[in-house]
This record gives structure tokens, sequence and C-alpha cells, in this order.
């Protein structure tokens, strides 16, 4: 489980974040969203270590991220998995390699140990037999995958999304949306999913957030969210103008 | 006064960003890999360069050295000096200036810009994010190897292109007859000085640090899209020419 107590983040005299509370829960599709500037990415960041909050703690477990020490933080990181908007996949590398990366750098894996884990992801992302190409060979989708196989090669806690339907098609955005809900699920993890892509919200989202102008405005089940927006405005504003 | 704040943040921010460099390797599997890979990027697929550059500039340097001493309307009159004279100069010259600043300038645009848009691209393209949130120390696993490969291939191109110098003079010699090879040669060794070939070594470490740490600083920090990335190895090209041109000044005046 991850929580969020009273998270502020400033950018200069810019107030990013303005206290957020929230809680995400494992196994379960944990959703932010909110319309482009709304704080989601900035939340995210935060959580995965890539900003600093300046006030606020952030829970993974019973441990106080920000303030542990620099171990403290690297066996949280890699409890971490993270499918980035642009996938983030290494060019250099072949889908293999990338997939390897994490179990290469930080497990005492023998090469065919690798080799089978590697294997494994990938069919378990339905992406069996694309081991030697490079990201520049395969489409925007199985760069998706792909991101997703080598979030999950180490044995994650963790599953940070941002924005993974970004640039797909309608079809190929089920695709990996229900991936995400059958790894979610499968390996019991906590997956944050940040989207604006209200169809996602309504098909797998489980536990949402709903962020404005730095604020989580509305929080709920994926259930309760067609009901929640008759109270909050911004949230009915934004359920709207996705349709 | 704004600008001298920023001169002083940049500084800052170089010598913070060096600080996360040179750190131990998370993995030292990997970092050899990652070695060997940019050793042979920044050595090897430059030789062809250096070698050309090197031949022609000896060339060059020999007649042209050549038709200042002995061309009617030259700068002395004709035979004062004995030929041997051009093979010490092209020599000294090849040791103290040509290899280790000609080469390094164009390594600068070679190796300098290919680093600094390697990097850069993979900041806009979130992969230095991915190595943080593994909990690798992005700075030093992207930057480290090269450092690392570019202070050992970079002095041993230089020592290669201060070879082909002298090679290229012999040859230009050879072809235009203005001088023997052989007195071309004894004027080489006749003014050979240790202190020269100490000096071409440290010019070349110096420069082989500035080349690659300030191409992998420009790029570590880049924000934004293709343009900015393009930037970002023009920006490091220019700043390596005139940190190298500004040592080059410092480490004669050190030790001349």
């Amino acid at each position: 489980m991850i929580r969020l107590e009273n998270v502020h983040k400033y950018f200069d005299d810019r107030h990013v974040l303005k206290g957020i509370n929230a809680t995400f829960l494992p196994g379960t599709i944990n959703m932010i969203i909110g319309a482009s500037g709304g704080g989601k990415s900035v939340t995210l960041k935060c959580m995965v270590g890539l900003e600093e909050p300046d006030s606020g703690t952030i829970w993974f477990g019973d441990r106080d991220f920000h303030h542990l020490d620099y171990n403290g933080k690297q066996s949280v990181r890699r409890e971490i998995g993270m499918l980035f908007q642009g996938t983030a996949l290494f060019d250099s590398l072949t889908v293999e390699e990338n997939v390897a990366f994490p179990l290469r750098m930080f497990s005492d894996l023998q090469e065919a140990e690798i080799k089978d884990r590697v294997n494994h992801c990938l069919e378990r992302v339905n992406l069996p037999g694309i081991n030697s190409k490079f990201p520049g060979e395969i489409s925007g989708g199985m760069k998706k995958r792909v991101g997703i196989a080598r979030a999950i090669a180490m044995n994650i806690q963790y599953l940070f999304c941002d924005e993974p339907n970004s640039g797909l098609d309608p079809l190929t955005s089920r695709v990996i949306d229900e991936l995400l809900l059958e790894i979610t699920q499968e390996y019991g993890i906590t997956t944050v999913i940040n989207s604006h892509d209200m169809k996602t919200v309504l098909d797998i989202g489980e536990n949402i957030v709903f962020m404005y102008h730095g604020e989580a405005r509305w929080a709920g089940s994926g259930k309760e969210v067609v009901q929640g927006r008759k109270d909050v405005p911004e949230l009915d504003d934004f359920f709207r103008a996705s349709f | 006064m704004a600008s001298r704040a920023q001169l002083f943040s940049e500084v800052g921010k170089f010598v913070l960003f060096m600080q996360r460099v040179m750190k131990r390797p998370t993995r030292g599997r990997m970092f050899w890999r990652s070695l060997v890979y940019e050793m042979n990027l920044i050595g090897v697929d430059s030789l062809v360069i250096v070698v050309l550059i090197s031949l022609f500039t000896g060339a060059v340097s020999t007649i042209q050295t050549a038709v200042q001493l002995t061309a009617e309307g030259g700068i002395l009159p004709p035979d004062i000096f004995p030929m041997e004279v051009v093979g010490s100069v092209v020599g000294n010259g090849s040791l103290l200036e040509f290899a280790p600043t000609i080469t390094c300038l164009v390594l600068a645009g070679k190796v300098g810009a290919n680093i600094a848009s390697e990097i850069g691209n993979m900041k806009v393209t979130e992969q230095i994010d991915a190595y943080e949130v593994m909990g690798i120390n992005a700075a030093n696993f992207v930057s480290l190897p090269k450092i690392i490969a570019g202070l050992i291939m970079i002095p041993c191109l230089i020592i290669l292109a201060n070879f082909l110098l002298l090679y290229g003079g012999a040859i230009a010699c050879k072809i235009t007859g203005m001088l023997t090879v052989d007195e071309f040669v004894t004027g080489i060794r006749s003014s050979f000085t240790p202190l020269y070939l100490r000096l071409m070594l440290i010019k070349s470490f110096a420069f082989a640090f500035i080349i690659t740490a300030l191409a992998c600083f420009e790029g570590y920090f880049t924000e934004g899209g293709a343009l900015e990335v393009g930037e970002a190895g023009t920006r490091a090209v220019t700043r390596i020419c005139v940190f190298i041109l500004f040592f080059d000044l410092i480490i004669a005046q050190l030790f001349l």
C-alpha cells in the first residue's frame, strides 16, 4: 500500500501540489486522473523519487520513502517498476537486453536464468519471439508491452504507469488496460496509473483520485466516479469533456 | 551581474554533477561492458579522421615551414638556416600544439557532439529517469564509462597523431624534394625535448577530460525535445573548443 499524507510541492513560487492525501491499495488498479497541468505527473514523480516533495510524507507500506537513508531508498526502488509515457526503452539495447537490464543490474542470476525470466516476461505480455528486435523496429503498442515486461522483470511490489495509453489506438489501448489489470491481480502489486482517458477509468479503475489545480479534489472507487461527478463540478466537466 | 551569477551557478552545477559521476559504479560487470563499448566508439571510430587530419597537417606544416625558410621573398634570406630546422620546427610544433590541440579540437566536434546528443536524447526520452527510478545513479552509469574511455583512448589517439604528423611531414619531404627525409628526421631528433613530450601527455589527459566531461554535462541537463538535443550538441562543441584553447594557454604559461 502507498499512502500520501499532506504532500506539498513548489516549483519556484508555483505551488503545484497543495497538500495531497491519498491511499493506493495493493492488488488494485489505482488511478490518478485529471486534466493536464493538474499535478498528476508531479504526484507520480514524487512517488517514484524523481521529485522531492517540499513537505508531507509518502509511505510505502511502513517506510517513509523520502526520509529513508540511501540504502533504504534503494531497497524501495528495487520494488518499483515504471512504465513511462514514451516507454523510455533503451534504444541501443534489444528488447531482450531491455527486459534483462534490471536483472543484470540487480540480481545474481546466471545468464541462462536471466534468459528464462526475460522469455517468461515477454510471453506474459504476449510478445514472444521479438527478443532480438530493437525498440525502433517495433510498434508503439509493442513498446508499451516491452516497457511492462521490463517493469515486472524484477519481483516488484509497486507499478507506476504514466499515461499508458497515450499515442495508442483504442484497440491497443484496451489491450494494454487489460494487461495491466491482469498483471496487477496476478502479482498482487500496487498499480498506480496516471491517466486522462476516461474509458480506461471506467474499464479498469478501481480506486480513483481526481486532481484539479494541484489538489486531490475527489477520491473514490471506480463505481462511484459516475455518482461523484454530480458532487464535484470540475470532475463533471472533465467527465463530460472526455466523451 | 546576472551573467556572473549564471557563471557561478553553472560551475556549481558542474561540480555537483561530477560529484555524482565520480562514484563507484553500481555493477562492475555492466561498467566494464560499457567501458569497452565506449572505448571502441571514442577510440576506434575516430581513427580515420585522426589519421587523415594528422597526415595532412604534418605535410602542410612541413611544406609551409620549408617555404618560409627557403623561398626568395620569404621571412628570412634563403639558406641562412640548415634544412634540419624544418624538422625541428615541425617536430616540436607537433608535440606542443598540432597533435594535442588540433586533434582534440577535431574530437570535440566528433566525440563531444556525439556524447552530448546521445545523453541529451536519453534525457528527453525519459531513459535517464528510467535509470533513476530503478535506483541507478544515472549520471554515474551514463557518464563515467565515457569519461574513463576518453581518458584512455584520447591520449592514445594523440600519441598516434604525433607519429602520423611526422610521417606526413616525411612524405611531404619525399614528394616535394624541398629537403631530404634524412634532414627532416635529423632535425626532429636533434631538437627533441622530453619536457615537450610530457606537456603533450599532460594536455592530452586534460583535453580528454574536458571533451568527455563537458559533453556529458551538456547532454545530461538537456530539457525539451529534438531541437534542444541539437542545441546541446552545438553548445557542447563550442564550450569544449573554448576550454581546450583556454587550458592550452594555461598549460603553456605554467610549464614553458
